[in-house]
């Protein structure tokens, strides 16, 4: 029997590249079961994906689709719906992608609150080029390039996107299926700049090497143990929350997105005249 | 702006590069300010909404170059502007419209290496610094009506050809005003993409016809096509298949380089019975032509060959002009990079004199006058 979700590839892509157990794998699956939850026209959607593993799954769906470019999903997007407003946009993209050589592009778009879905799939290192430290590999870690340990800090990402003014902010791991299908619906739904990290395993190269978990089982466990959700958190001491993946909805609010104030300054143009 | 006549305008050749783009149905600008380029921007952030368009100031010369992109693979012709120094950071981009086929137009400003001063800095740049094999569309303005009237052609060549256009514009001519004509609708003649007409399905995306374009879809039209810098077969799909990829780009290049006689815009002036020629572009043609100009009045056949287009490199015309001359001048603002070119396509047939000029200004006619005297 077929998977159900195969129908949401283009025809003969498989196999993908994704390593056997990869969170990548999984969040293209919550995602295609995210829109057709929804009822979404995929005629009407566009996925944007970049360059490294996660990046990759826009090349595989049936659907408008941008592959290619390390980083510069936002700038594609922006260009996008400034064109045309009715489309949704969805990109798809590791920590790498968001959080070094697009990080700029990321706080930018949150700022203009462009209607878009942010899917960040965090595997804490470039997996792709051979598990190299990311700007979300925590302290300590060793890495192909950190073999002495991690000398840097990561990033928090909700925060950072909450600070430059993302309107929906959630995180879920690869091992919350259920959560993180909602939370990608909600953040489609949502008009504004929706992003949701979903920390993923990577049993080549971060679960591996870091953790010291090869198998894609026990690298989900790890994440399942691992999380804390926002209410869970309420009654804990900061102490108790260190290393642990702080998982549910942070932002929910409702602000004018870039398109719909430009749409509001052609009104009041045509007013004028 | 100062209104001269219902047509004529005098005009900053920054604002005729936006005036152009109006008036070949840019829809969408994307940019980041740089000198000289800025007043682009400025001008086409105010005038786009007038026509039902859109602008946004990105955070960088790469958001600007992937926000146009986007924009055109969602439907609308799309352009960006900058210097110099902006461009560098643009390359990665014009690869990508490169691969994907999709119609952008750039206008380059060139400008000195960390000043701001006349130069020809990125004649070379424009056509070979995108990694990979591609063709390019590079046109050449010498005055501000040029100006205007290459931007509509650029964005008529992306569109027919899907490949960038670059609009080598210079620091002189963005920030000059001149007299300029606006072309009256019913003279211009403008082009856009050719659009799928069979049914979704049937659809085979980077599949093309004798002229070697495939019609193009855009994102919400129902064709679903994936755009990818990897290398993809007909249906766009991502392949390991080398022999695929080398097809690919043997088409991509292709489409283009089989209409250089067509694409090359280019003026002779005093060519017919020359033993002489200077072969100019950008502003350096205005000075070539009069010091041509007075040549004749001493009595020595000298000619100029302008060229409005140094991208793609019409390789016949140079010989031919090489074959009939004796020597071949080219003055540039820089260096010397673009005789090169001209050296070779020339097969030594005649002498090729390079006039370099690196002290960010053009050459006077009185000092291609003495090169073409041979005082130099």
């Amino acid at each position: 029997m077929e998977h159900p979700n195969i129908r949401r590839l283009k025809h003969g892509v498989l196999p993908h590249m994704f390593c056997p157990g990869c969170a990548a794998g999984q969040i293209t699956n919550y995602f295609i079961y995210a829109v057709d939850q929804l009822g979404l026209d995929w005629d009407k959607l566009v996925a944007i994906g970049g360059v490294g593993c996660m990046s990759r799954a826009p090349a595989y769906l049936n659907a408008n689709a941008i592959h290619g470019i390390h980083g510069r999903n936002l700038p594609f997007a922006t260009g996008i719906k400034l064109t045309n407003p009715e489309l949704t946009v969805v990109i798809l993209m590791g920590d790498g992608g968001t959080a070094a050589i697009g990080g700029n592009h990321l706080i930018q778009a949150a700022r203009r609150n462009l209607d878009v879905t942010v899917i960040v799939n965090n595997n804490g290192s470039y997996a792709m080029t051979g598990g190299q430290v990311s700007p979300m590999t925590p302290s300590g870690a060793t890495t192909t390039t950190t073999t002495r340990g991690n000398l840097e800090r990561p990033f928090d990402l909700c925060k950072l996107v909450e600070a430059a003014g993302g309107t929906y902010i959630s995180r879920w791991t690869s091992a919350h299926p259920v959560q993180l299908i909602n939370s990608i619906k909600k953040g489609i739904r949502h008009r504004g700049f929706s992003f949701i990290e979903v920390v993923g395993q990577c049993p080549t190269q971060y679960g591996r090497y870091v953790l010291g978990l090869r198998d894609p089982v026990s690298n989900l466990r790890w994440l399942k143990e691992n999380s804390v959700t926002v209410k869970q958190a309420e009654g804990m001491a900061p102490e108790d929350l260190e290393g642990k993946i702080l998982v549910g909805d942070f932002v929910e609010k409702e602000l004018p997105t870039l398109e719909d104030r430009y749409l509001e300054m052609e009104r009041r143009m045509r007013e004028a005249r | 702006m100062i209104c001269l006549s219902e047509d004529f305008q005098f005009i900053l050749g920054n604002h005729a590069v936006a005036e152009g783009a109006i008036a070949a149905g840019c829809k969408f600008f994307a940019g980041y300010p740089i000198t000289p380029a800025s007043e682009i921007a400025e001008r086409i952030s105010q005038r786009l909404p007038e026509v039902s368009g859109r602008f946004v100031q990105m955070e960088d010369e790469l958001g600007s170059i992937y926000a146009i992109i986007g924009a055109s693979l969602a439907g609308a012709k799309a352009m960006t502007a900058t210097a110099s120094a902006g461009f560098n950071y643009m390359q990665e981009g014009i690869g990508y419209s490169v691969a994907t086929e999709t119609p952008i137009v750039i206008v380059d400003v060139m400008r000195l290496r960390g000043a701001e001063q006349a130069t020809h800095a990125d004649v070379m740049q424009a056509r070979w610094s995108a990694s990979g094999d591609h063709e390019m569309i590079v046109l050449a303005p010498s005055s501000v009506q040029e100006l205007y009237d290459y931007t509509i052609e650029a964005f008529n060549l992306a569109e027919r050809y899907r490949n960038p256009v670059i609009v080598l514009s210079e620091m002189t001519l963005s920030l000059m005003r001149e007299k300029i004509r606006f072309r009256r609708p019913e003279e211009l003649r403008l082009f856009s993409r050719v659009r799928p007409t069979v049914p979704p399905e049937e659809l085979v995306p980077f599949e093309a016809g004798e002229d070697g374009v495939p019609p193009m879809a855009k994102f919400g039209d129902g064709y679903r096509v994936l755009y990818t810098l990897n290398p993809h077969d007909r249906r766009g799909m991502i392949t390991g298949d080398l022999d695929v990829y080398d097809d690919l780009y043997k088409r991509i290049t292709a489409k283009i380089r089989k209409d250089v006689d067509e694409i090359v815009i280019r003026q002779e002036f005093e060519m017919e019975d020359a033993e002489i020629a200077v072969v100019a572009y950008g502003s350096e043609a205005r000075s070539a032509r009069e010091a041509v100009r007075r040549a004749r009045m001493e009595g020595v056949r000298a000619g100029l060959l302008k060229l409005g287009t140094i991208w793609p490199f019409h390789d016949e015309l140079i010989r031919s002009v090489a074959e009939q001359v004796e020597k071949i001048i080219v003055p540039e603002m820089n260096l010397g990079k673009y005789v090169g070119e001209v050296r070779r396509a020339s097969d030594c047939l005649a002498d090729v004199v390079s006039l370099p000029l690196n002290k960010g200004r053009i050459h006077t006619s009185d000092e291609i006058l003495r090169a073409i005297r041979g005082e130099a």
